[in-house]
């Protein structure tokens, strides 16, 4: 029988076991390939830490979930004295349980700046629209998990014609919020992560097919312009993580219940409605859309057109610069999207009344304007910057010739 | 950049500006911040001070307000020794059972119970309060919009009702609760309760006790959690700097 007696992977483990296995399962191989040698664009700057921090917080997220469960009680007469059986009598329960809480808050401020970064810097554009879509697809479910609460709460779907009520009565298992209504989204809740996690390989399986844009938004033209990504990386993004979690502890340990809200310690009553109902801090924004059009059914369609519209991006920009710093307006206008948001998100957690509402109609109006108008528009008649010949110029810049500088850090 | 970091910070204090400025918008006056031993980085709970709320809780706001997540075992945190902990727990009578006749029967409290509860129920508790149902205690601190300071301020907060302001019956004027009528009566008055230790019992200092009490029940594991945090964000910094370091110094090795 022909066995092949020598495998003779010249960068392969030493140790002879480690060998054996990597002969038959490349895992050893795959890191050496995807995470340690992996060629990466020499001028990434900070901006570029959120991916690998969301993935981390996605990991704490499950290893807590997973424990919390544990002790959980998804039961509508017994949730909430489980909730606090875990924060007294579990052994650091409530350690879990604050770690899981913030670090939802958490997990939406890095993503929303990870995006934020792939809409300054073009990360969009080709060839990376399916990367940026799959990033999409993980916002989805992610914002899901706890926005279908709220869903249910603000009872959306009766919105749709005809078939309305009866999802909303698949939802809810019955015909008002209850035990089953819980019971299906704890179900949920507890399987999304998992696709989450499925979907986030596939994030990076579109990553590493032509790997990470950069602040110059030009491609690789050589080995000079990339340099492995352990140790250069990996000690980057350590750093970066160190810096994230010193705020996340801050968060956790001095101001637990900074970005919760007082009447989530209150048993919940079918009887008493909280009097002014908000929503966690990430969804303010879409709740400002949501409110701020009279009809109901519209309301609910611009609400998830304003996440969705995302997955249309890369076909609405019509310029072929990536990087907002070879392009002069855009490098401007693209501030606006964020502010934008964090008007939307203070118009949401106001009362609807007034001047809310026409600030909150105005900042939907320029959020769809931006997208659907601006951004098409844009590409037209910006003239960009000229683009550095490649990464290497642009960062070693003055020994080789003067070029158009970035501040590649 | 620097640049980048610095527009990126103005927007997070932004955003966390507006959110904590919507949240804290009531129509009642803000409460006064308080001093409490358990603020800050090594907050703790002053232990003299549990040891009076809880004698405040259980002589006045235990005729009425149950505090269902917290049972007597709990009070050896307050500094009371077992066997007095059990004088405490038998003091009240528990129903048990069944027994082997299949009946239910009383038996003096243990310090594994619950501590008990005024009302068998939620309809008693408001057939016995004009329809007014008196809050469980066990999270106050934690589900009312300006905590701690905020029940002080609802304790302390008793007047009689300005001019022209008419209250409906079996209603008391206080300057902090929202809508400014409340159901419950003040419900401390000088000198109502008797203090081992000797501190006189003004109403200030009764309601600084009890809400100390109050704050210790919602929050039991606060200390631990100060005491862990303040660990883990010195290890935190210590690891920043290393890596950092560590950056610095691969980095040196290529041009960037």
């Amino acid at each position: 029988m022909a066995v092949p007696s020598h495998p003779a992977p010249s960068a392969g483990p030493r140790n002879r076991i480690l060998r054996w296995i990597d002969y038959r399962l490349p895992f050893w191989a795959a890191v050496q390939h995807d995470f340690m040698e992996y060629p990466a664009p020499r001028n990434l700057n900070y901006w570029w830490n959120f991916g690998s921090l969301a993935g981390v917080i996605l990991v704490i997220m499950i290893a807590t979930g997973v424990v919390l469960a544990m002790h959980y009680q998804p039961n509508a007469d017994l949730a909430f004295d489980s909730v606090e059986r875990i924060m007294r009598d579990v052994n650091y329960g409530w350690l879990l349980r604050y770690i899981h809480a913030n670090g939802a808050s958490m997990f939406f401020l890095i993503v929303y700046i990870h995006l934020f970064r792939g809409l300054y810097y073009g990360s969009y554009k080709y060839p990376r629209e399916l990367l940026w879509m799959l990033g999409v697809v993980i916002l989805l479910p992610w914002g899901q998990m706890s926005y279908w609460a709220a869903t249910v709460i603000t009872n959306l779907f009766s919105a749709i014609p005809v078939v309305g009520n009866d999802i909303v009565t698949l939802l809810w298992g019955g015909f008002t919020v209850g035990n089953p209504t819980l019971n299906r989204f704890y179900s949920l809740h507890y399987l999304l992560p998992f696709v989450i996690v499925a979907v986030v390989m596939l994030h990076l399986l579109a990553l590493h097919q032509h790997g990470s844009n950069n602040p110059l938004g030009i491609d690789r033209r050589g080995p000079q312009d990339a340099i492995t990504f352990h140790p250069y990386y990996t000690i980057k993004d350590l750093f970066g993580l160190c810096v994230f979690l010193l705020i996340f502890a801050v968060f956790i340990f001095y101001m637990p219940n900074a970005l919760g809200h007082p009447d989530n310690y209150i048993p919940a009553n079918p009887m008493v409605t909280p009097n002014h109902i908000v929503p966690e801090w990430y969804f303010l924004p879409y709740y400002a859309i949501l409110r701020s059009v009279p009809n109901k059914l519209l309301g609910v369609i611009l609400m998830f057109s304003s996440v969705l519209i995302l997955l249309l991006l890369p076909w609405l920009d019509t310029s072929r610069v990536r990087s907002a710093r070879y392009r002069p307006i855009y490098r401007l206008v693209s501030w606006l999207l964020p502010i934008d948001a964090v008007i939307l998100g203070y118009v949401g957690s106001q009362p609807p009344a007034g001047f809310i509402v026409t600030l909150g109609q105005l900042a939907t109006i320029y959020y769809f304007f931006h997208f659907l108008i601006l951004i098409p528009l844009l590409g037209k008649i910006e003239r960009p910057l000229p683009l550095p010949l490649s990464i290497a110029e642009a960062v070693l810049g003055p020994r080789t010739r003067p070029a158009a500088a970035g501040e590649g850090e | 950049m620097r640049r980048h970091v610095v527009a990126l910070a103005a927007a997070l204090v932004l955003a966390v500006g507006f959110a904590g400025q919507a949240w804290a918008e009531e129509e009642a006056p803000h409460p006064p911040h308080q001093k409490w031993s358990f603020n800050g980085v090594f907050g703790t709970y002053d232990r003299a001070a549990l040891q009076r709320g809880f004698q405040v809780y259980k002589e006045v706001c235990a005729a009425c307000h149950a505090v269902k997540h917290l049972y007597y075992r709990d009070l050896a945190e307050l500094g009371y020794g077992e066997d007095s902990i059990k004088g405490i727990a038998a003091q009240v009578q528990v129903t048990d059972g069944p027994n082997d006749q299949g009946e239910m029967f009383q038996r003096p409290g243990r310090p594994s119970d619950p501590m008990a509860r005024p009302f068998a129920n939620d309809q008693a508790a408001r057939a016995a309060n004009n329809g007014a149902l008196p809050p469980d205690l066990s999270l106050i601190t934690k589900a009312r919009e300006g905590g701690s300071d905020y029940i002080y301020a609802l304790l302390t907060g008793f007047k009689d009702a300005p001019q022209g302001v008419k209250l409906n019956p079996n209603m008391y004027y206080n300057e902090y609760f929202a809508g400014h009528q409340i159901a419950m009566p003040p419900p401390l008055n000088a000198d109502q309760v008797k203090y081992a230790d000797g501190t006189p019992s003004t109403v200030q200092q009764m309601a600084h006790d009890a809400v100390t009490f109050l704050s210790w029940a919602a929050e039991p594991n606060l200390e631990q959690r100060h005491r862990i945090g303040f660990k883990v964000i010195l290890f935190l910094l210590i690891a920043t700097g290393v890596f950092y370091a560590g950056k610095r110094k691969i980095w040196s090795r290529i041009e960037h």
